[in-house]
């Protein structure tokens, strides 16, 4: 062929578990990216490298069993197959398992690609004691075959060689001397239909029509739809189609389907026969025998929380520390932006000011977890990778099955924060491999009652205000009542709106264990991450503005504005007097020069505390001296005359904060926000929640964390005495009478509350439609409206305690959620009706 | 779920000689996979399901004639892994049910 760059598409395809992203990774390196496969959720690698004729681009298609129309990522691959036809396929395939995966490459080389293998984890396949003869699967194949260890890296050349060579080669190789199945009794069928669908020109170059045709009598839905598209004599062709079925069906008491299977299958066993040799017969394979210690019947539930318990403990906890390293630069950098906005104004800032730290505050809260999330990550890929993540899918299964759920709903949980502390972005992310669409919408909508680290701070304050006495008992309640709330509400869903979605069968299979890479595991750990980024980076920042546009307007009415200004007037004047016949008076006479002096006064307690040492004590000293020669003295008084000076400004400050809090608050009683949170009030009140707590829920839909900064705004009172949010939170609930009642209430609907705004962002990209989201937003709400205001109600009405009403609704729910396992599944029941119908027809 | 349990105390023996089952054969004298206690092995007969579930089966070598070695049930008794030929597969029991097998 000519010397012309050449640039090629293939397409890298193969079962499960076969090391296929290993694979893509050898061969492209570090250029990838992905992108969306057109209207579904599946995501799609692309990726490329360049040999010695031009690019190669490298599509990594979605890890299926086979081609048929059953589930989403076949019809993925299958439409990418036929849509974009590539040049060539890489069929990566575990030499350890060879006669399964060969079922697949038969049906790609039935659709007349040219195919190069390569024969994955062949180092596995002997250390087991199968020895695959390459050469002569080659020979028996028609393709060529690459015998490699994508972890190691080998092959890499060798591989890519291979598939340039199949492209150059494709097209001289004569149709008749091609690889296929040979389907014996039913050949004549397919030969006949082969010809019938022949009879269409337009099909016959667009199409594989051996493949189509074996599709067919297969009974394959996709199928009869291409031709009921392509073909002009449709009617008559499917006609034929169901003839020859039907009397296949008669002549061999056998459906086409199944022998169809069954003559792969025993041609994939020939092959395997002739080309792997066994050396050691009836091995046990090494995973087997880990299994027998790690998934025996009275150990693997230990084992199980033992792993978790690490999880928790190197994420959550030490991660936690590390944000005490990271935080000081997190701080450091809001002071930097502080610096560059304009100063504060006497009572009010400028919005140019205030809405920056606003966003830098949002932005900073939520980067503060990064620590914990990379370890959260790294841990989970290094079971996901090692093979332990489907054994505990297997462990917990019988669980999640009562539920409705699936055995692997269990990554999600545990992502979104079974115990305590997650995401519920990534968790939803990554329901992405559940195959059971109607557990897959279900652990969608409940992944978000997991407790996301974002939850914890709330828990914390009102803990610590209300159950000083029970904080374990009260710890322990809210960490395992989420995950019981979760299985009702599955429950629920799965037998009442899912019941007739599509369910699958939990058949999974066990992979060997494997070594994780270090690559891999720190790939996945950062790209994880870096969706968790990225949402803060635009979502929340927009919505942090949304937020605070809807609590900062429209402000405040003119005459409450005037009467704090005339208060700040009156301090100052009070501060002026004091300060007569001083040797400042004179520098202090205008208003402009006081407020400079508030302003530096502030930033030179913080910048003094934030000094850790005595010499960075000491530097800044010297650079507010150098910088305000005249004012330092007031700042650093040394003698009586400015002491006392000092005393008075810092009275004046503390009135000026003490009004700006009070204009703070009186803002958000005007806000938008906190005119909705009264309106509320009438439909809250049963569950105990006034309207400040209004609004710190509904503000806190934008960003859970953003609750306590709101609650911190509005209890004010007490502010500028230094005292804790805990301690002003507490004050205050003794005056209005606010019971541990009302906390748990509150607790529990914090809960149960709708996803944050990020989450039902992903819930759309998941589900692929903005009904469920809604239904992910509203569904919640009521639903935990109901249940606090029962509680709440019912425990105000039988006038029991806090701790006495969380003991009650524990074990109803408890109780709650066992009956409902014992109800038996419906979507079990209609398919065991099918049975028995057919059975009796 | 409790005689699981007493029947995962005696295949400690590795016998297959008890594999008796309180549900009793199928009046062609063939089981089902549930009933296979673990450690035997068995020979797939024919499939009872449809559809997607069939098809998810036969994808991972539960095909006509191939023989299934049943390894454990997890701790609640369900679901259940065996091996095909040289891999491992897990089962819910509910789709066992609709395995016909027979003696290897």
């Amino acid at each position: 062929m000519s010397s012309e760059t050449k640039n090629i598409l293939i397409g890298l395809a193969g079962q499960q578990n076969a090391g296929k992203s290993t694979m893509f990774n050898m061969l492209t390196g570090a250029t990838q990216h992905i992108a969306n496969y057109p209207g579904v959720t599946i995501d799609k690698k692309v990726g490329s490298y360049r040999d010695d004729e031009g690019r190669v681009e490298i599509v990594d298609l979605p890890g299926t069993y086979s081609l048929t129309s059953y589930s989403l990522e076949e019809r993925v691959a299958r439409d990418f197959l036929l849509q974009e036809t590539p040049h060539a396929i890489v069929n990566v395939i575990d030499a350890s398992s060879l006669r399964r995966g060969l079922y697949f490459t038969f049906q790609v080389l039935e659709m007349s690609f040219p195919v190069v293998m390569a024969l994955n984890m062949v180092d596995v396949a002997e250390a087991n004691g199968r020895k695959v003869d390459h050469e002569k699967l080659s020979q028996l194949l028609g393709v060529k075959v690459i015998p490699t260890v994508g972890r190691k890296k080998r092959g890499k050349g060798e591989l890519r060689q291979a598939i340039r060579e199949t492209v150059n080669e494709k097209g001289s190789q004569d149709p008749g001397e091609r690889f296929q199945v040979f389907y014996e009794e039913l050949e004549e069928k397919v030969v006949a239909i082969t010809s019938l669908l022949g009879a269409s020109g337009t099909m016959s170059e667009a199409l594989p029509l051996r493949w189509l045709a074996v599709k067919l009598l297969e009974g394959d839905s996709e199928a009869r739809r291409i031709v009921q598209q392509q073909h002009q004599e449709a009617e008559a062709v499917l006609g034929s189609v169901d003839a020859a079925i039907q009397s296949f069906q008669d002549e061999m008491d056998i459906s086409p389907a199944d022998h169809i299977v069954s003559c792969r299958d025993r041609l994939a066993a020939s092959i395997v026969e002739q080309c792997v040799e066994v050396s050691a017969v009836h091995t046990v394979r090494t995973s087997e025998k880990i299994d027998r210690v790690l998934l025996h019947r009275g150990l693997a539930p230990i084992f199980l929380v033992l792993t978790v318990y690490l999880i928790y403990e190197l994420s959550i906890v030490q991660g936690y520390k590390l944000t005490f390293l990271t935080w000081p630069a997190l701080a450091w950098v809001r002071a930097t932006v502080a610096g560059f906005l304009p100063d504060p104004g006497l009572l009010q800032d400028t919005i140019l000011r205030t809405l920056p730290l606003w966003m830098m505050d949002s932005v900073n809260t939520l980067l503060n977890y990064v620590p914990v999330f990379l370890i959260l990550f790294a841990l989970i890929a290094i079971l996901e990778d090692s093979g332990y993540m489907a054994r505990i899918a297997f462990i917990l299964d019988r669980v999640f099955q009562s539920f409705g759920l699936h055995g692997q709903s269990t990554l999600p949980f545990i992502l979104g924060g079974v115990f305590t502390g997650g995401c519920a972005v990534p968790g939803i992310m990554a329901t992405k491999g559940i195959p059971d669409e109607r557990s897959r919408l279900a652990t969608i909508l409940t992944v978000p009652y997991m407790n996301c680290l974002a939850k914890i701070p709330l828990y914390t304050l009102l803990v610590n205000i209300y159950f000083t006495a029970h904080k374990s008992y009260v710890m322990l309640f809210i960490s395992t009542i989420t995950i019981i709330m979760a299985m009702i509400v599955a429950k629920l869903l799965t037998s009442t709106i899912l019941y007739g979605r599509e369910t699958a069968p939990f058949v999974m299979e066990m992979p060997n264990y494997h070594m994780p890479t270090m690559t891999g595991v720190l790939r996945r750990a950062f790209d994880r991450t870096w969706i968790y980024i990225k949402k803060v980076g635009t979502i929340v920042v927009a919505v942090a503005i949304c937020v605070y546009v809807l609590l900062q307007f429209p402000g405040l009415p003119e005459d409450r504005m005037a009467h704090y200004e005339q208060q700040m007037d009156g301090a100052i004047a009070g501060f002026q007097q004091d300060i007569q016949g001083t040797a400042y008076a004179d520098i202090l006479q205008h208003e402009d020069r006081i407020l400079q002096l508030l302003n530096i006064s502030a930033t030179y307690r913080e910048a003094k505390l934030a000094a850790s040492t005595q010499e960075a004590s000491r530097a800044v000293d010297v650079r507010y001296e150098a910088k305000h020669p005249e004012l330092f003295p007031l700042l650093r008084p040394r003698d009586a005359e400015a002491r006392s000076v000092s005393r008075s400004l810092r009275s004046l400050a503390n009135e000026r904060s003490n009004l700006r809090g009070q204009i703070r608050e009186e803002t958000i009683v005007h806000s938008y926000f906190g005119r909705v949170g009264r309106a509320l009030e009438p439909v809250t009140q049963y569950a105990g929640f006034d309207w400040k707590i209004n609004v710190a829920l509904i503000s806190s839909f934008a960003a859970r964390e953003s609750s306590v900064a709101t609650l911190g705004v509005l209890f004010q009172e007490g502010v500028d005495e230094n005292i804790t949010l805990e301690e002003r939170m507490e004050r205050e609930s003794e005056a209005g009478g606010r019971t541990p009642l009302h906390a748990l209430a509150l607790m529990l609907f914090f809960a149960l509350y709708p996803p944050c705004l990020a989450t039902t962002i992903m819930v759309k990209v998941q589900t692929g439609s903005y009904k469920w989201m809604l239904f992910s937003i509203a569904f919640p709400t009521v639903f935990g409206l109901a249940v606090v205001s029962g509680v709440f109600t019912l425990g105000s009405l039988f006038n029991v305690s806090g701790i006495q009403a969380m003991g009650i609704f524990y074990v109803a729910a408890l109780a709650t959620a066992i009956v409902l396992s014992l109800m038996e599944d419906p979507a079990w029941k209609r398919q065991r009706s099918n049975i028995v119908g057919t059975k009796e027809a | 779920m409790f005689h699981c349990f007493r029947r995962g105390q005696k295949k400690l023996s590795r016998e297959c000689s008890d594999c008796g089952s309180d549900k009793g054969m199928l009046k062609d004298g063939n089981q089902v996979l549930t009933q296979v206690p673990k450690g035997c092995r068995c020979r797939i007969r024919r499939h009872m399901a449809h559809g997607a579930i069939r098809q998810r089966l036969l994808d991972l070598g539960f095909v006509p004639n191939a023989e299934v070695e049943m390894v454990r049930c997890a701790t609640l008794g369900d679901p259940l892994e065996m091996r095909l030929g040289d891999y491992y597969v897990t089962l819910r029991k509910r789709e066992a049910d609709l395995i016909e097998v027979q003696d290897a």
